[in-house]
């Protein structure tokens, strides 16, 4: 049956280790999504601050974040956190990090965007029948805001699972690394391994993707 | 820090920059075409195309350019279509590079008000003279900021080109740090590449962005 290149990706466990590839992908992005989260809206709040000091900080971080290919972050850190801190630190682990650091990074911007959107006079207002400063961003700010950020936010989770495919390039065993190990495995019986592997490993990453996608124009369509 | 390996290198590094640049340039100005060609097949809502079109937008926002560049080098050079990895590189930034640049123009185009196009047309023009003097100088002043944002995340996806070997600046780093473990030297050389190309290219736009507010008229 080696005439048939796809039946590459159905031999033994191939499709299986596929799978627990893209489960590694998955699980960094999952991590990094969930700090960035986090600490995404924290930052994105400190960036809306009264104090010149605290915004330009904040603003120094989005933009020494964002100048640079965020793969030339990933070998910095790779390869001088290991040399400053004597410590041996896995691939994967580096990937977290720096993948939370972009993260936060872009959910700030996010975050800020769609706290300054709203109009003053929302805030003055609530500020104006007694409100204290905790209740205005409680009841008016966040509830409006969250409407205008979750679809940006949702896309930003799209971009954040597509980029951790570069997480390979540093060495970390993923789906393109097992897709490779398969590849190599089986290119004497079947020429064009690479072929399907690497389209399987495409509509993976699109399977996984679109539907987020999807979602996302969803809510900006309903909450437009 | 080793200083006389720092200088040795520099030469080494203005090359990468250069071929990055290069990639840079052709993937923005192909992106730039396929998004007009998009945008025009969405304005006139031409039948067939307008499906063809979604299903692309579709795949290229949803897939990572590392796995475009794979599949488009590796995977199609064993069913017997070879591209030179430059061709393949180049053709990857115009695949992902077209819907965004697509999603720029539309927003633009569609930004010009109804009101516009019909006044333009009682008046007498036709639909080029329309475009010509009334939606794009518009259009393109609207989408300006969204252009200039897609350059620089273009430029920026260059750096993964080097897994399809070529030889760009993440290439010189990694390799500089494969054959004398000057990583730190390696990689300071490729940040301060990277900021050299990357920060005028921002400010500019910048300046840009804020010549052009307020650009809109009648809406």
């Amino acid at each position: 049956m080696s005439d048939w290149g796809i039946n590459v990706i159905f031999q033994g466990q191939n499709f299986l280790r596929l799978l627990e590839g893209l489960g590694v992908s998955m699980r960094i992005a999952v991590v990094s999504v969930l700090i960035s989260s986090v600490c995404g809206i924290f930052l994105g709040l400190l960036m809306t601050s009264r104090y010149v000091a605290v915004r330009s900080l904040c603003r120094s971080y989005l933009e020494a974040v964002r100048i640079v290919p965020l793969l030339v972050w990933l070998f910095v850190f790779y390869f001088e956190l290991t040399k400053v801190l004597h410590l041996q630190l896995p691939a994967e682990f580096v990937a977290d990090i720096v993948f939370s650091i972009w993260g936060t990074a872009e959910m700030g911007d996010l975050v800020r965007g769609a706290v300054t959107s709203l109009p003053a006079h929302q805030r003055e207002s609530g500020l104006a029948v007694g409100l204290t400063r905790w209740q205005v961003y409680r009841y008016v700010i966040l509830p409006q805001a969250v409407r205008r950020l979750l679809p940006s936010a949702i896309n930003l989770v799209t971009r954040m699972i597509k980029t951790t495919s570069l997480v390979v390039l540093i060495g970390v065993v993923e789906v393109l690394k097992i897709g490779q190990q398969i590849i190599e495995v089986s290119i004497l019986k079947v020429p064009t391994a690479s072929f399907w592997v690497y389209a399987i490993i495409f509509f993976l990453y699109f399977i996984i993707c679109w539907p987020i996608s999807l979602w996302a124009k969803h809510l900006e369509k309903r909450w437009q | 820090m080793d200083q006389s390996f720092i200088a040795a290198s520099i030469p080494l590094y203005i090359k990468a920059a250069g071929l990055t640049l290069n990639l840079a340039f052709w993937g923005v100005l192909l992106s730039l075409f396929v998004g007009a060609v998009c945008a025009v097949i969405g304005y006139f809502r031409i039948p067939v195309l307008c499906r063809i079109m979604q299903v692309y937008i579709e795949l290229s926002r949803n897939t990572p350019l590392l796995i475009q560049l794979f599949f488009l080098y590796y995977g199609f050079a064993k069913i017997g279509i070879k591209f030179e990895a430059y061709t393949c590189a180049i053709g990857g930034l115009a695949f992902l590079g077209g819907s965004y640049m697509a999603e720029a123009l539309r927003a633009g185009i569609e930004s010009v008000g109804k009101i516009q196009i019909e006044s333009g047309l009682s008046i007498g023009l036709t639909r080029w003279q329309l475009m010509r003097y009334i939606v794009l100088p518009q259009a393109l002043a609207v989408a300006v900021p969204a252009i200039a944002a897609n350059v620089i995340f273009l430029l920026k996806e260059t750096s993964v080109v080097s897994a399809i070997a070529l030889a760009d600046l993440m290439f010189v780093a990694k390799d500089l740090i494969g054959m004398y473990y000057r990583t730190s030297e390696a990689l300071l050389l490729l940040v301060g590449a990277y900021l050299i190309l990357l920060l005028p290219l921002s400010l500019f736009f910048r300046y840009l962005e804020r010549r052009l507010r307020n650009v809109g008229l009648g809406n």
